[in-house]
C-alpha cells in the first residue's frame, strides 16, 4: 500500500489523531497540508516531522466554519501541491454539558466546528476532486455518533450528522470516482480524553471489551488504507475502530 | 459572440460527449444533451476555467440551455 505521490490535507492536524494522521499518512508517501486553528507551534512540529521523511509539508491556519478561509485553504493546497488527492475531516472540538444546562452557544459552536465544517471542508475540495477525477475524503465522527452519550447532545448531534453527510456524500460523488467514508473513533487517548475524570475512564473501560483505550495509530492506519487505491471499492461507511465498545 | 458559442461548443462536446451537430442555442442540457446534474455543475467549473471568470451558484442555477451559457458569457464580457 502506498500514498506516493497524493496530496493530502487534514484538518485539525496539530494534535491528537488529527496530528497522527497527518504523520502516517506522509510515512506512506503523501504530501500533507497540515491545518490547525490555534496550536501554531505543534502544527509546525508536524511539519517538521513530516519534513524529515523526505516528504513535503506545510502547516496552514484556518476555521474550518468560515467558507472563506477554508476555501483559501484549499487554494492554497492546490497552488502549492498542484493537486489535491484526500481530505481528513478531523477538525473537532468538545463543549460538553447536560442538555438542560446547555447553552446555545455551546450547541453552535460544537455544530458549527464539527458538522459545518465537514461540510465547508467537502464542498470546498470536490471541484478539484471532481477535475482529477479521483478523490478520497475521510470523516472523522465517533463511536457516540451511533450510539449517544449524555452530556454530550452537541457533539453527538454532529458526529451522527457526519455520518449522514458522509452517505449522502458518497452517493453524489461516486460516478467521478470519488470515495467518501467515516471512521468511528471510540476512546482514544488524546488531549480531548485525557481532560476526563479518572471515575468516567474507569467506567468507560468497563464497556471496552479489549480493556484498554485506543491509540491515534489504530485511526491513522486506517485512514491511510482508506485513501489508498486498495480501499478503491470503499464507500458510504463508517469504519468502527473502538476496542469493541460497539458492535 | 461566435467565438463564445466555439468555445462553449468545443467544452460541451468533450464532456458530455455529445455530437457538435446537437449543441444548439436552444439545446437543454439536461433535456436535450443528457446532462445529470453534477454533468451541469462540472459545465459550469469549466466555463469558469475557460473564461476566467467566477459565476455564482444563484446565477449557475439560472443556466439550462447552451444559450443561457453563452448569454451569460458574454453579459459578463
Amino acid at each position: 500500500m502506498t500514498l506516493e505521490g497524493k496530496v493530502a490535507l487534514v484538518t485539525g492536524a496539530s494534535r491528537g489523531i488529527g496530528r497522527e494522521i497527518a504523520l502516517e499518512l506522509a510515512r506512506h508517501g503523501a504530501n500533507v497540508a497540515v491545518n490547525y486553528a490555534g496550536s501554531e507551534g505543534k502544527a509546525n512540529e508536524v511539519v517538521d516531522e513530516i519534513k524529515a521523511m523526505g516528504k513535503e509539508a506545510f502547516a496552514i491556519k484556518c476555521d474550518v466554519s468560515n467558507s472563506e478561509e477554508v476555501a483559501e485553504m484549499v487554494k492554497e493546497t492546490v497552488d502549492r501541491f498542484g493537486k489535491l488527492d484526500i481530505l481528513v475531516n478531523n477538525a473537532g472540538i468538545t463543549k460538553d454539558n447536560l442538555l438542560m444546562r446547555m447553552k446555545e452557544e455551546e450547541w453552535d459552536d460544537v455544530i458549527n466546528i464539527n458538522l459545518k465544517g465537514v461540510f465547508l471542508c467537502t464542498k470546498a475540495v470536490t471541484r478539484q476532486m471532481m477535475k482529477q477525477r479521483v478523490g478520497r475524503i475521510i470523516n472523522i465522527t465517533s463511536v457516540v455518533g451511533v450510539s449517544g452519550n449524555p452530556g454530550q447532545a452537541n457533539y453527538v448531534a454532529a458526529k451522527s450528522g457526519v455520518i449522514g453527510l458522509t452517505k449522502t456524500t458518497a452517493k453524489e460523488l461516486a460516478s467521478r470516482n470519488i470515495t467518501v467514508n467515516a471512521i468511528a473513533p471510540g476512546f482514544i487517548k488524546t488531549d480531548m480524553t485525557d481532560k476526563l475524570s479518572e471515575d468516567v475512564k474507569g467506567e468507560m473501560l468497563k464497556q471496552i471489551p479489549l480493556a484498554r483505550l485506543g491509540e491515534p495509530k489504530d485511526i491513522a492506519k486506517m485512514t491511510a488504507f482508506l485513501a489508498s487505491d486498495d480501499a478503491s471499492y470503499i464507500t458510504g461507511q463508517t469504519l468502527h475502530i473502538n476496542g469493541g465498545m460497539v458492535m | 459572440m461566435a467565438e463564445v458559442l466555439e468555445r462553449v461548443t468545443k467544452i460541451i462536446v468533450d464532456r458530455l460527449g455529445v455530437d457538435e451537430s446537437q449543441v444548439k442555442l436552444e439545446a437543454s442540457f439536461k433535456d436535450d444533451l443528457g446532462a445529470d446534474s453534477l454533468d451541469v455543475v462540472e459545465l459550469v467549473m469549466e466555463l469558469e476555467d475557460e473564461f476566467d471568470m467566477e459565476i455564482s451558484d444563484d446565477d449557475a442555477e439560472k443556466i439550462g440551455t447552451v444559450g443561457d451559457a453563452v448569454n451569460y458569457i458574454n453579459s459578463k464580457q
